[in-house]
């Protein structure tokens, strides 16, 4: 026998699945529609990073291809809209937000996994199912995901949302947004393909399977091993039982 | 299901079974993961192979046009476009378009209407001067003029509404004798003299009060670049639809022909 713990949902790993080629799609067509029209570029004293390089424009195929994108953007928003407005409703109805939804302690925790992550402290605060730079990351990324929709709809319909486009500022506010927002996307997209290589393959096959078996003394879940699991253990088990823990709080306690 | 909004984390649950039961479920799991993963290749797949549908592909189109029956159902006459004062206007306005415009403007230039047949006699076409239009009451419209492409720019128009003009003529109305006779058609079509750029605008967007048969630009009669004598300013309309140097205008209830809707771009365009 073995110890698993039930890790994501199935609907959580829908919700993750279907939004995967959704975004991708978003973003790419997204950067058809930007071509057209590439103001923003970022300088600091000379030099200037670009929004983007036409090198980088003709490696993907990007040219002249307004159309396209546009086309592509307002069919698959729905399926965007669609499958996040469901899955905050999901996390919400379900409890699950209480894995997600940063603490007070989460940035102080954050911190401190960072620094762990860098090889700069030698432990990690104890964490339930997400540390605290995770709950951050992800919980912005469900905020983001809100601000696309609504900045969207504000250059989408400018007049008949005037009241969204001129709670975003203006139309040229909401487009500089949604563009920053989706840069955002690619940035933490950069960052969680890193850190689940780094985490390994059974955090990785957890978001289809659902489940990852126990492993005793994991370094990266400290606290896993709780005092009063559920189902009570059966003593014939093969289950690791370690040295005593202390009871998990919300206030981790540095090593 | 309850919203469950106590406290604190819970902890995730945990369950004990035996390595074959794992391994079963692993396997079953990324074999549903496969199968599903074929599904965005398929949708894209499909979506590539389909043929176009006025430069769009098919399934697209249909998403597109379904897109624009929703804004129907939220647009209105009362909303309007945000409008800032002269001072704020541009002195030189963005041009960005010339089909239509190649050829010099007609010396003999005037506003064309067709007029549907009526007991199955075709009308003779309705011919306007820039006096005629000038007759009404003049608009003023300072607002971002909103372009296709992304960018936006704020500019003053003048000029009649088109609404305004249409009903001192007694245009856009089916005639006596037809279906819903008295009622107005569906569609406004528009094109320049050339008829190398033409436009179809839904007869809601048509007749916003915002929406002027525009002659000034700060002040000024239209340059020929910006469309002279007369053109179409539609300010809940991206750029595309707002045809420059108006040639002939007729009514329809299906959709009149469309310049960039041709080449893949939504029909409606509503903002």
């Amino acid at each position: 026998m073995k110890r698993i713990v039930h890790k994501h949902p199935l609907a959580i790993r829908w919700f993750h699945w279907i939004n995967f080629p959704v975004l991708f799609v978003m973003i790419w067509s997204g950067l058809l529609i930007y071509w057209a029209y590439d103001p923003y570029k970022i300088t600091i004293g000379s030099w200037t990073l670009s929004f983007f390089p036409d090198w980088f424009y003709k490696a993907l195929g990007v040219p002249f291809q307004l159309a396209k994108g546009m086309a592509w953007h307002f069919v698959f928003m729905w399926l965007f809209l669609l499958n996040g407005i469901v899955y905050v409703a999901y996390t919400f109805i379900s409890g699950q937000w209480r894995h997600l939804v940063p603490d007070r302690n989460s940035f102080r925790e954050a911190i401190q996994v960072t620094a762990y992550d860098l090889g700069l402290r030698k432990s990690q605060p104890p964490f339930v199912k997400y540390n605290g730079a995770q709950k951050i990351a992800y919980f912005s990324m469900m905020v983001m995901g809100a601000g696309s929709v609504l900045t969207g709809y504000a250059i989408y319909k400018p007049t008949q949302f005037y009241w969204l486009t001129a709670l975003v500022g203006s139309y040229e506010t909401a487009r500089l947004i949604h563009f920053m927002l989706t840069i955002g996307y690619v940035l933490f997209f950069f960052v969680h393909i890193a850190q689940v290589v780094r985490a390994g393959w059974h955090n990785f096959a957890s978001m289809v399977t659902g489940f990852e078996v126990l492993k005793p003394n994991d370094p990266a879940r400290p606290l896993l091993d709780k005092p009063t699991p559920e189902p009570v253990p059966d003593p014939t088990n093969d289950r690791f039982v370690g040295p005593p823990t202390p009871d998990f709080t919300p206030t981790p306690t540095l090593s | 299901m309850k919203p469950d909004l106590t406290g604190t984390e819970p902890n995730l649950p945990e369950s004990d079974l035996p390595e074959s039961a794992i391994r079963r479920r692993t396997i079953k799991a990324f074999g549903w993961f496969a199968l599903a993963a074929a599904v965005p290749v398929g949708v894209y797949e499909w979506i590539n192979s389909s043929p176009n549908l006025l430069g769009a592909k098919k399934p697209l189109r249909r998403v597109l046009d379904a897109n624009a029956k929703i804004a129907q159902t939220y647009f209105s006459n009362t909303h309007l476009v945000k409008t800032f004062p002269v001072s704020a206007g541009v002195r030189d306005p963005r041009q960005n378009g010339w089909v239509g415009l190649q050829a010099p403007l007609p010396d003999d230039w005037k506003l064309q209407i067709d007029r549907p047949d009526r007991n199955g006699v075709p009308q003779e076409p309705l011919l306007f001067t820039m006096d005629d239009v000038k007759a009404l009451p003049k608009q003023e419209l300072v607002y971002d003029f909103k372009c296709v492409e992304g960018w936006s720019q704020i500019q003053h128009w003048g000029g009649v509404r088109l609404s305004d003009f249409l009903e001192r003529h007694q245009l856009g109305t089916k005639p006596a004798g037809t279906e819903h006779a008295g009622g107005l058609y569906q569609y406004i079509g528009m094109e320049t003299p050339d008829k190398k750029y033409y436009v179809g605008i839904d007869m809601e967007s048509a007749m916003h009060p915002q929406t002027l048969l525009a002659y000034e630009l700060n002040g000024q009669p239209i340059n020929n670049a910006h469309g002279a004598p007369l053109r179409l300013i539609i300010p809940h309309k991206y750029g595309v639809k707002n045809l420059k140097r108006i040639g002939r205008i007729f009514f329809a209830d299906t959709r009149p022909r469309d310049y960039w809707a041709e080449r893949g771009y939504d029909y409606y365009v509503g903002l």
